[in-house]
């Protein structure tokens, strides 16, 4: 039986096979692999690119103090882009079923529609939840739309749900049971985590300070946005990634409010917009940032 | 004679989107090749196949004669030898005609008819790419085909022979492919007649009624009906095999409701149930393959229902920590409509609207006040959040255990209902009521914020509250005058008005004008509403009704054109003897005899026996009589007549056969 390791291990070594990226989670705060820089932003733009991490992912809401079987605060995404989709994606992934130990002619596989969307990212796309067995293993998604921008080349996310995987492959009932190493269980790993981070989320946060820090990171990213498009020329080196950091913060923080019963009905709205806007002027900027420099190269 | 295939491979298609874009290609399909006849289009599909197949099409679309129109014989000779240079002949050979403006050269061209194959190759790519889907995708890049998932692969034959297109990069051929999994790994080499056969050889059965077909032979005993389901499942599979899997007994603890929606819409089974009515521990999954022989998908099956059912339990135990009654506070926090505030706001206003109709209606106030203050604090619960189609049925399931009453749980279970025209109005009194003020409430709020449904557009479902509104009052037939409840904004009022005449219309079954003409005459409950609607139906085909009515219509137009529309009655001495103190008198005993009862049949039956005297009246009397008095009087005896009678309904609203001539 594989460990939590060998199986991300595998996943790992099948895509990289396939000459992708394998790169290291965004070392920030995230809800989903989707909104590392790895994903948000080089789905933008010309250039192909291919590129799998691992992301923790963090759901404040989603926190059941450990006591939930099946419910973390805190998950692993493994996540594949594959910028453009090539045609046989489907094949593809279902060959990463394979190398993980998954004998496909002796299970149920089936494609559900799916689709995705992410209004604090003005982010949309097409795609399925992939069923195995009646388990959702992976989110499939056709990207059409990021930072409010169409995408020139559609990429395909594979977001692939490990702790479900390896509870499936391991054939335990709690993902608290999966072995993540051998004689290391999940909850040795990950246990205190659960525990601590629902106690804070939900109970100690300091909801002022909360309210500050969102608003200092706000106003940091829109000053670079500003910036940034005040610029005629010379915008190689812009810091557009920390700018998209400062947005990052302010989406956990929100989803940190959020779950401490802090944001109000009438502000709720407004506030993902507000989110929404650092995201679009980053994804604005980005693209814009790309585009010139291709161009260039070329003339070069 | 040729025969046709298309098959268009897919990935795979939201099962719900099939059956529409079968229908959508078989009429772009006729429309483009009527010229090639053919004898039948079929189509066919599976979540990764849209076919389809047509017989005996023409190989060759018939000649046709085409007429050119060419200049006219005054613009002289230059523009008609231009003309005929132009449509490769001569001025002498061109026919003339004559129209409008005067003489003009025709050319008669006869048009060669294509073969098929190549106007299918002209225009196949276009009818694919223009097959309707609700939403679309592109992956080709920016600006490239939209469809519903990728297109990957094209079959198109026409006999032997491959009709040549491309469609998003994508050339056609004659390869298709096998199940994802069961089917060769390698594209398939097809042709007409063995397309099926290939196919069935690698696991995919085309037909989608034989897969329906092979699910219900293999589904066994006491499996619960259910034809949407089943549907579902036919669409997301290629070759269906029905497994059985079993979970333990102590989770049929949980209520049936929570066990049923879990299997149902978030695993897709369909549940067992004992001839009670009452669920086995069991489930049927439909899977895509042809078998489990080591039990490996029933297991993993059983493995993720009892995680689902562990969470359900585990909502419903922790859910119980706080009562619904300590919730409603929390309801703050839960957007009921961005312009319109949280579900606190919504609960106080419905509480408030719920007490009114409770008095207007003699409902329990206990109950419909508590019953409305906890409706919708089953939206804060974990089980809620998990399932949020059993809001409502959650809270009343909670208000139960938690003791609150059978009564007001009812209420709270049955609030959201009618959720259809097929759906049952709720079971009690207080649950109509707690009902009827949330939709209500639900109407005036979205109306008053300018959220009103225009055209297909309605994104709050207004129609289906409204429309839930007039089914219960219809069906439970409560006295509540409706136009009291429609708040301030003018627009509700009509918007109900439409669904009352729909029910009347679609659900009742009545005709139009008769619909019409009780509608005209206004109405204070819709169950009185409906009492007079299905007199007016009993009664019309009698002799005298339809007359009657043309002649109601005929004195509702003398009176319009006279102008006299005082409610002055008519002075019995200005009345000349003969037919027109005749219909004075008629007039009064059947005032009186309508009067006295209360059954609406019995009235217009009274009322109808008036038609010999108005048509004697019409037939002897002129009412426009020179003496101005006689006149005046003789407008006042129709007015009251038409006052007085239309008040069950406007008559003139019948189409009669001599008025719809």
């Amino acid at each position: 039986m594989d460990s939590f390791q060998d199986t991300v291990f595998k996943l790992k070594h099948y895509w990289a096979e396939r000459g992708v990226i394998i790169q290291e989670p965004h070392d920030l705060e995230v809800g989903a692999g989707t909104m590392a820089p790895e994903t948000f932003l080089r789905v933008l733009g010309p250039k192909p690119y291919k590129v799998a991490y691992v992301q923790p992912s963090r759901r404040p809401a989603d926190g059941r103090y450990g006591e939930n079987p099946n419910r973390l605060y805190k998950h692993q995404q493994l996540q594949v882009i594959l910028k453009p989709t090539p045609d046989d994606v489907l094949e593809q992934y279902l060959g990463s079923l394979e190398a993980i130990g998954i004998d496909l002619r002796k299970h149920d596989i089936k494609f559900e529609e799916d689709n995705w969307e992410a209004p604090t990212l003005g982010a949309w796309g097409i795609g399925w939840q992939v069923m195995l067995d009646g388990l959702e293993i992976t989110q499939f998604t056709y990207f059409q739309q990021c930072g409010g921008i169409d995408l020139e080349l559609v990429p395909a996310e594979i977001t692939y749900g490990l702790e479900r995987i390896v509870a499936f492959l391991q054939n335990v009932n709690s993902v608290y049971d999966i072995e993540w190493a051998p004689g290391f269980k999940y909850s040795d790993v990950r246990l205190a985590d659960e525990q601590q981070f629902s106690v804070y989320n939900f109970e100690m946060a300091d909801v002022a300070m909360l309210w500050q820090e969102f608003e200092l990171h706000e106003k940091e990213c829109q000053r670079l946005i500003d910036l940034f498009r005040a610029k005629k020329d010379g915008v190689e080196r812009f810091p557009v990634l920390p700018a998209y950091d400062q947005a990052l913060k302010c989406s956990n923080l929100f989803n940190l409010l959020d779950s401490r019963g802090a944001i109000s009905v009438t502000e709720r709205v407004g506030i993902i917009g507000r989110v929404r806007k650092l995201a679009v002027g980053v994804a604005e900027a980005w693209a814009k940032q790309q585009a010139p420099v291709e161009v260039e190269k070329v003339v070069a | 004679m040729a025969n046709f295939l298309l098959e268009i491979g897919v990935e795979e298609i939201p099962d719900w989107m099939i059956e529409p874009a079968l229908e959508d290609l078989k009429a772009r399909f006729a429309a483009a090749f009527g010229a090639f006849g053919g004898s039948a289009i079929t189509t066919d599909a599976t979540p990764r196949r849209l076919v389809l197949q047509v017989k005996d099409l023409l190989p060759q679309a018939a000649d046709v004669e085409a007429v050119v129109q060419g200049p006219y014989l005054s613009a002289g000779e230059k523009a008609a030898e231009g003309f005929a240079k132009k449509q490769g002949t001569a001025v002498d050979k061109l026919a003339k005609t004559q129209d409008g403006k005067g003489e003009r050269y025709v050319c008669h061209q006869l048009v060669k008819g294509q073969a098929a194959v190549q106007v299918l190759s002209e225009k196949l790519s276009e009818i694919i790419a223009g097959i309707h889907f609700p939403k679309t995708m592109y992956w080709t890049g920016k600006g490239g085909v939209k469809f519903i998932r990728p297109i990957r692969w094209i079959v198109a034959l026409l006999d032997d022979q491959l009709v040549p297109f491309d469609i998003a990069g994508v050339k056609s051929g004659n390869t298709t492919r096998g199940h994802r999994v069961l089917g060769a790994k390698t594209p398939l080499l097809v042709g007409i007649a063995n397309y099926v056969e290939i196919l069935r050889a690698n696991y995919v059965i085309v037909s989608a009624e034989e897969r329906k077909a092979r699910i219900e032979k293999a589904l066994g005993k006491g499996v619960q009906k259910d034809d949407e389901l089943l549907k579902t499942l036919v669409y997301l599979t290629e070759f269906p095999t029905p497994i059985r899997g079993s979970f333990d007994k102590s989770y049929l603890e949980l209520p049936k409701e929570i066990l049923a929606t879990v299997m149902r819409h978030h695993q897709r089974y369909f549940s067992v149930i004992k001839e009670d009515g009452s669920l086995l521990p069991e489930f049927v999954a439909v899977t895509n393959t042809d078998g489990d022989p080591d039990g490996l998908i029933r297991q993993g099956n059983e493995r993720v229902l009892r995680a689902r059912f562990n969470d359900a339990r585990f909502f419903w135990q922790v859910d119980q920590q706080k009562k619904l009654s300590a919730r409603v506070d929390d309801l703050a926090k839960v957007t009921f409509q961005a312009k319109l505030g949280s579900y606190k706001d919504k609960t106080e206003r419905v509480r408030m609207l719920a007490n009114e109709i409770a008095k207007a209606l003699g409902a329990d106030q206990n109950t419909v006040d508590l019953a409305a203050l906890l409706a919708k604090t089953d939206l804060t619960t974990d089980m809620v959040k998990e399932f949020t189609e059993l809001q409502g049925v959650v809270g009343g399931l909670y208000a139960k255990a938690q003791g609150e009453g059978e009564a007001v749980a009812t209420a709270i279970y049955d609030h959201y209902q009618p959720v259809s025209m097929e759906a049952a109005i709720p079971r009690t009194l207080e649950g109509q009521v707690v009902s009827l003020a949330d939709k209500l409430d639900t109407l005036r709020e979205c109306f008053r914020v300018g959220l009103i449904p225009t055209g297909s557009k309605d994104p709050f479902a207004l129609r289906r509250a409204a429309q839930g509104i007039v089914k219960i009052l219809f069906e439970a037939r409560l006295p509540l005058d409706l136009k009291k409840y429609v708040g301030d904004v003018p627009a509700l009022l009509p918007f109900m008005q439409e669904r009352i005449e729909f029910y009347l219309k679609d659900v009742s079954g009545y005709a139009y004008d008769e619909v019409n003409a009780v509608m005209a005459a206004g109405f204070t409950t819709l169950w009185d509403l409906a009492e007079r609607a299905e007199a007016m139906h009993a009664v019309r085909p009698t002799d005298n009704f339809e007359p009657l009515a043309a002649s109601f219509k005929r004195i509702k137009n003398i009176v319009k054109q006279a102008q006299g529309n005082s409610t002055k009655p008519p002075e019995p001495e200005l009345l000349t003897a003969g037919p027109e103190r005749e219909l004075y008198h008629a007039f009064e005993r059947v005032r009186a005899a309508t009067k006295a009862t209360a059954i609406y049949k019995e009235k217009l039956t009274q009322i109808a026996s008036l038609r010999p005297h108005v048509d004697l009246f019409f037939d002897k009397i002129l009412v426009n009589d020179p003496d101005p008095a006689i006149r005046e009087n003789r407008l006042a005896l129709l007015n009251s007549l038409l006052g007085e009678f239309s008040t069950i309904a406007d008559f003139s609203e019948i189409v009669t056969q001599g008025a719809s001539a």
